[in-house]
């Protein structure tokens, strides 16, 4: 059969589309769960309007957003069983226990409090509102780590043996497998991503509105919440993934010598940069390198040595026996680079942005700025950024919101072909994975209907978001500022139109 | 009872679950179409189910969570078996959860219309289809000795399979009509109210030819006891409907899938998934399953986890225990 439309490479493309289509959703709902729970508080705590809004701006992109993370999700549970039934019948007794603990604990907290939380307004006194946010929040953040856990154990398989009757993979110690240190990096790594992508998200609209002076009261808070949130996250990020890396480096030698086309081994090794030529013939034509910085990431020092592609195909060979154990170099070398290029960018442009924003005492009187004022953008200690620069600058932060997206999808490619062509790393082969029962024509079909439908529903979704950040937070309304009382609502209000209604 | 047997009742439960609890949502999608004349009537009935079918359709996650963990091989057969009918129920509920959330997000007559009739389909098909589905692994299908389904899809569509879809689809939507009559005030209660009836009474015909075919075919004693109970409980659900009691309608309605549900899987039992070919390559509850080890910490997870996660959901429940009409529903927002 025709390799290209054999299938296990279309059981692979549809995996590899559902699964970054999915998750361009996943770190913003994470976040903006965590964010809109922070701003219900301070409006909670504070009384004051300008968080109501905010809460109330944002709760509606997060509630655009989460709906089709929810839809996209129920597909990631079935198609282990539709496309990978090898794969399910080898390791469900590992895998599938993380996932139904995903379903049972994290998915209907997620998904049972999120129903609380939108139809809730006038059902439900503030505080227990406010807790349903919490409670979402926290069960995106359980299922994060659930199915992190599960990922984990196909990069580094622990606490299990191969059951010699059966010839499957079964489970000796899950808490191994809960908390080994790839799933805590993992976690950690995906995390604080998550965070970088939702502040990244928040600073750029709120950088919109204030370029046009809209919503002044509102976006000036959120452009500070973002800005924050951006620069923590990216600092998390790159420490975590420093973290995340040197792991790889123990346990996925291979996936981590082809993120550098590292063809040959060195001691010490430079980092590459980038590579002119083809990164996949086997040797680079033009790298720029920084000496010795491979050896740090791999191992601490400037020194030591870090194992080329070739010898580590070699040693493959002699242990798993014959075939090529390369992953796509490539994709690995340039996923890698547009990973930390696309996710260290957003996190300049954010401290960027916090000092330009900087708070009042850094700043001489004359430009000092009101809570209703768009911030003023100093460069230096006296210096304003020129009108243009200044509109730049906005419009720059803007485009930002789509950086962490674009590098936690390379993130997942790299680190996903870069397994390759193992499914369970050094166990069980994709090739091994696929169901044999289903056919060609079945799989392209789902492929081209799951594409496409994706591909109609991202137009939709932002046309959706674009309309409700242009229209900006709603006017308070008196049952906004006058919660219920009692749970189930006040009866006074037993007649009036529901808060919210579908 | 061995652990994998107390796990064939859990997955059951699960099912039961996500079958009592989708069942009346389906059918609310349903009624858009067959009792609403108009929007607004239409979105009266759509938010008896806003605040709570997204936690109801997570039942279906973790049946399917829990299939994988407990019965890795009743998993991998029948969601790879069962491929495109599988694919058409996804698309579904893909689309069906959107049209929730986006159906009022712009005003637009054309916009709101197509997520209507999205809303409409994508309820049918799914309840539909789930008894297509059941009916098949019931009545067992074409399993070779590699635990892999050879059939081709039109074989799942055969007699009494579809007869279990008629069964699903006019079932949840008799729940669904009895729910609404729980949930609404006003002119579009009496309606449902009436409505229920006749459903009702196409209902008990089909459920009863499937039961009882079922029956036939096993002829397991704990199934016709259950199957006395669902339609019993069916005819009694008519009754209390007739009467006017509606919250005695829900429960009895609730109470004949809870029986059908169960009339089939003790029909299925040992089995999970039975084979046509040959009795000796059918998955059972033993030969499917997951390691003792793995049972025991899924039994920890989903002994705890069910009880919590229906206590909140039923304080859900309770929270939006208010019946709506079309004076709550405003005109945008």
């Amino acid at each position: 059969m025709d390799l290209a439309l054999a299938p296990e490479t279309l059981s692979r493309w549809q995996f590899g589309i559902t699964t970054v289509y999915h998750f361009l959703f996943v770190p913003l709902t994470i976040s903006l769960a965590g964010l809109t729970a922070g701003l219900q508080t301070a409006w909670v705590r504070t009384g004051k309007e300008k968080y109501l809004k905010a809460t109330k701006f944002w709760g509606k992109l997060f509630l655009i957003n989460i709906a089709l993370g929810v839809v996209t999700g129920i597909v990631q549970e079935f198609q282990f069983g539709m496309n990978w039934s090898d794969y399910s019948r080898f390791v469900g007794d590992v895998f599938g226990a993380p996932l139904a603990f995903e379903a049972l604990i994290a998915f209907f907290f997620e998904s049972t409090f999120i129903g609380l939380w939108i139809f809730g307004w006038d059902k439900l006194p503030p505080k227990i509102h406010l807790a349903c946010i919490w409670m979402v929040s926290i069960g995106t953040i359980l299922s994060a780590y659930f199915i992190l856990a599960a990922n984990s154990w196909m990069q580094h398989p622990v606490g299990y043996r191969i059951d010699e009757v059966t010839g499957r993979a079964e489970l000796t110690d899950f808490w191994l497998v809960l908390t080994q240190n790839t799933a805590l990096a993992q976690f950690f790594h995906t995390m604080a991503a998550a965070v970088l992508t939702g502040g990244a998200f928040m600073a750029g609209i709120a950088a919109y509105h204030l370029m046009r002076k809209k919503h002044i009261d509102s976006m000036r808070l959120s452009l500070r919440l973002g800005l924050v949130t951006l620069a923590v996250g990216g600092l998390l990020t790159a420490v975590s993934g420093d973290t995340l890396g040197k792991i790889m480096y123990q346990q996925q030698p291979m996936k981590m010598s082809a993120a550098e086309a590292l063809w040959e081994g060195e001691e010490p090794a430079p980092f590459s940069l980038f590579a002119v030529g083809d990164v996949d013939k086997g040797h680079n034509v033009v790298t720029v390198e920084v000496p010795g910085l491979l050896s740090f990431l791999a191992h601490n020092n400037f020194t030591d040595r870090v194992p080329g592609i070739n010898e580590l195909n070699a040693q493959y060979q002699e242990k798993y026996g014959p075939g090529d154990y390369r992953p796509n170099i490539p994709v690995a070398y340039w996923g890698f680079r547009w990973m930390i290029g696309f996710g260290m960018t957003s996190f300049g442009i954010g401290l960027l942005g916090l000092w330009l924003t900087r708070r009042k005492f850094l700043l001489p009187h004359r430009l000092r700025t009101g809570e209703d004022e768009v911030p003023n953008l100093v460069l230096t200690r006296t210096k304003l950024l020129s009108p243009r620069l200044s509109r730049l600058y906005w419009r720059l932060t803007l485009w930002t919101l789509a950086f962490p997206l674009i590098a936690s999808s390379w993130g997942w490619i790299f680190t996903e072909t870069g397994r390759q062509p193992w499914a369970v790393y050094g166990v069980l082969r994709t090739a091994d994975s696929v169901s044999p029962g289903v056919s060609q024509g079945e799989v392209l079909t789902s492929m081209i209907v799951f594409t496409l439908l994706y591909a109609v529903l991202a137009v939709i979704e932002v046309r959706l978001l674009v309309k409700y950040v242009k229209a900006g937070p709603p006017e308070l309304t008196e049952a906004d500022l006058n919660p219920p009382k009692k749970i189930g609502g006040d009866p006074s209000d037993a007649d009036r139109p529901m808060a919210f209604s579908y | 009872m061995e652990l994998h047997d107390v796990w064939f009742v859990l997955i059951a439960v699960l099912w039961t679950g996500y079958f009592f609890l989708e069942g009346f949502d389906f059918g609310v999608g349903v009624l858009t179409k067959l009792l609403a004349r108009d929007r607004r009537e239409k979105r009266v009935l759509i938010n008896t189910i806003g605040p709570v079918w997204d936690g109801n359709e997570v039942w279906l996650l973790s049946a399917g969570g829990a299939t994988f963990a407990a019965f890795p091989d009743w998993y991998a057969t029948l969601f790879s078996g069962f491929y495109l009918p599988l694919l058409l129920i996804l698309v579904c509920l893909i689309v069906r959860g959107v049209a929730f959330e986006y159906r009022a997000k712009r005003s637009d007559d054309r916009w709101q219309t197509n997520w209507e009739h999205a809303i409409f389909w994508c309820s049918l098909l799914p309840a539909f289809l789930w008894g297509v589905a059941f009916g098949n692994i019931v009545h067992g299908v074409a399993i070779d000795a590699d635990k892999e389904y050879i059939g081709g899809v039109l074989d799942l569509l055969n007699p009494y399979a579809l007869l279990g879809g008629v069964v699903t689809l006019t079932l949840f939507t008799f729940h669904g009509t009895v729910f609404v009559g729980l949930k609404t005030v006003g002119e579009i209660r009496e309606r449902a109210r009436k409505l229920a009836l006749r459903l009702g009474a196409v209902t008990a015909v089909a459920a009863l030819g499937f039961l009882l075919w079922t029956q036939v075919d096993h002829g397991r004693t704990a199934g016709a006891v259950l199957l006395a109970v669902a339609v019993l409980a069916l005819l009694a659900a008519l009754g209390a409907v007739a009467k006017g009691r509606e919250g005695w309608a829900f429960a009895l309605s609730g109470l004949t899938i809870v029986a059908s549900v169960a009339m089939l899987f003790v029909s299925l039992f040992p089995d999970v998934m039975p084979s046509t070919l040959d009795p000796a390559w059918s998955l059972t509850a033993a030969n499917s399953a997951s390691s003792p080890y793995t049972l025991k910490i899924m039994t920890w997870c989903a002994g705890i986890a069910t009880p919590v996660v229906l206590l909140y959901q039923g304080w859900t429940y309770w929270v939006f225990r208010k019946r709506i009409g079309t004076h709550h529903i405003a005109e945008a927002h």
